[in-house]
């Protein structure tokens, strides 16, 4: 795959919004693969966690918008307590959905879920689910 | 020291074998807790975006409560809603203009909040106030022979600042079952995600998850998973349908809220453990032991 990177990409509003929200410097992130190596979703993430870093450093915007990763990872937390530069891996993954939750792009859609789902899982999950996963 | 109950949805609910287990234990260790009044939803998970402060209204919301109340203390049980009670409390303890913002969105409870309420686990209560030790000494079914794992997850240990234990290596739910006479069995998975809430709508990740977590503590040699969130007990029992057409070396296995072995130990009826709630029936596992 060929990727362009420009000045622009990487000044993009993207970038700096992804910063806003999650409280997180990205180029803080030196690259050494502790967070893909101990989280727990990588298997069913179509790029790593680091590589979901390295995507917003350079401002590939569109590239990152089309994984499924930031969906995928649940939020806990192993990436957060075990990065050296104390980066919040887990808080930059939120702030990729929120810009696309605030733009109302849901990842689910609950008038879509099926009675059974519904009924069979816990309270717990369908909250915490319907908050991660629409605006 | 007064202390507020706060149960939870899920409580009341699907997990009625944790809440009718816990309380029962601790009326067999003596001790009174009072269900906090008009509690209302923690919001389940603590809101990671920086700007997002009206997520937090509805746990602080609860300590509002309990300091009217007069309690110096909530107890919760269930692990997410000590992380999301915990981490909203201490993020208006640290930051005064979260604080000034909520509490004059709270003004209508005429109370201003600090952050003064302590959050407080059931496992920290047993583990610091009434200690391990004076546990044991209650211990009327000593679970003699019964190899358990403990599964922490994410949210009692995660992130560090408000977990209650260690972030790599946790002993307390360990510890807890050597007072009863358990067999621990450590097992790498402790505190591996259970896929969570992906359980809606990709269960097919939770079977996968269950399968690495309970063949990792069946390699270790445990008969019983305890737990602590009834989120993750959801996923690691009632998700093995799942998991044993996914995987065809899968062995079903028991899984129980620590509670539920707590009130083994202390001797509570079987009424209060409600064994008839498990997706994986846990009674012959126990049976075999002579613990039922």
């Amino acid at each position: 795959m060929r990727i362009n990177i420009s000045q622009k990409k990487v000044r993009d509003q993207f970038v700096a919004k992804v910063e806003e929200l999650s409280g997180q410097k990205i180029l803080a992130c030196y690259q050494c693969g502790k967070c893909s190596a101990g989280c727990p979703a990588v298997s069913e993430m179509d790029i790593l966690p680091n590589q979901v870093i390295r995507y917003i450093q350079l401002g590939l915007k569109d590239e990152l918008l089309k994984s499924n990763s930031y969906w995928v990872c649940a939020s806990c937390l192993t990436c957060n307590a075990r990065c050296p530069k104390g980066i919040k891996i887990a808080e930059v993954m939120e702030g990729v959905r929120q810009i696309l939750l605030r733009k109302r792009k849901d990842r689910i859609h609950i008038p879509k879920l099926t009675d059974k789902q519904k009924e069979e899982v816990p309270q717990i999950a369908l909250i915490s689910s319907f908050r991660k996963y629409t605006s | 020291m007064k202390i507020s109950y706060y149960p939870g949805c899920t409580l009341k609910a699907n997990a009625k074998n944790f809440e009718d287990s816990a309380l029962c234990s601790l009326k067999q260790l003596g001790l009174e807790v009072e269900e906090l009044r008009r509690w209302n939803c923690c919001g389940t998970v603590y809101s990671l975006a920086t700007d997002d402060l009206i997520h937090h209204i509805a746990p602080i919301r609860n300590l509002i409560f309990s300091k009217e109340a007069k309690a110096e203390a909530l107890m919760t049980l269930c692990a997410m809603c000590y992380n999301t009670l915990k981490r909203a409390n201490e993020r208006i303890k640290k930051s005064r203009d979260d604080r000034d913002i909520i509490n004059r969105f709270m003004d209508a409870e005429g109370l201003a909040y600090e952050g003064d309420v302590k959050v407080l686990h059931l496992l920290e209560l047993l583990r610091d106030e009434i200690k391990f030790e004076n546990v044991a000494k209650k211990v009327v079914k000593p679970l003699k022979n019964l190899k358990v794992a403990s599964y922490y997850g994410c949210l009692l240990v995660r992130p560090k600042e408000i977990g209650l234990d260690d972030v790599e290596n946790p002993q307390v739910l360990e510890n807890l079952m050597t007072a009863l006479g358990a067999d621990p069995v450590d097992f790498p998975y402790k505190t591996e995600c259970c896929a969570s809430y992906q359980t809606v709508d990709n269960p097919g990740i939770v079977a996968e998850r269950t399968y690495r977590i309970l063949t990792s503590a069946q390699r270790a040699g445990a008969d019983v998973v305890s737990v602590s969130c009834p989120l993750c007990a959801f996923n690691l029992d009632d998700r093995q349908k799942e998991t044993v057409n996914l995987y065809s070396d899968f062995k079903k296995m028991p899984i129980l809220y620590f509670t539920q072995l707590l009130g083994i130990a202390l001797g509570c009826p079987e009424e209060a453990l409600r064994f008839d709630l498990h997706g994986v029936d846990p009674k012959p596992a126990l049976k075999q032991k002579g613990l039922l």
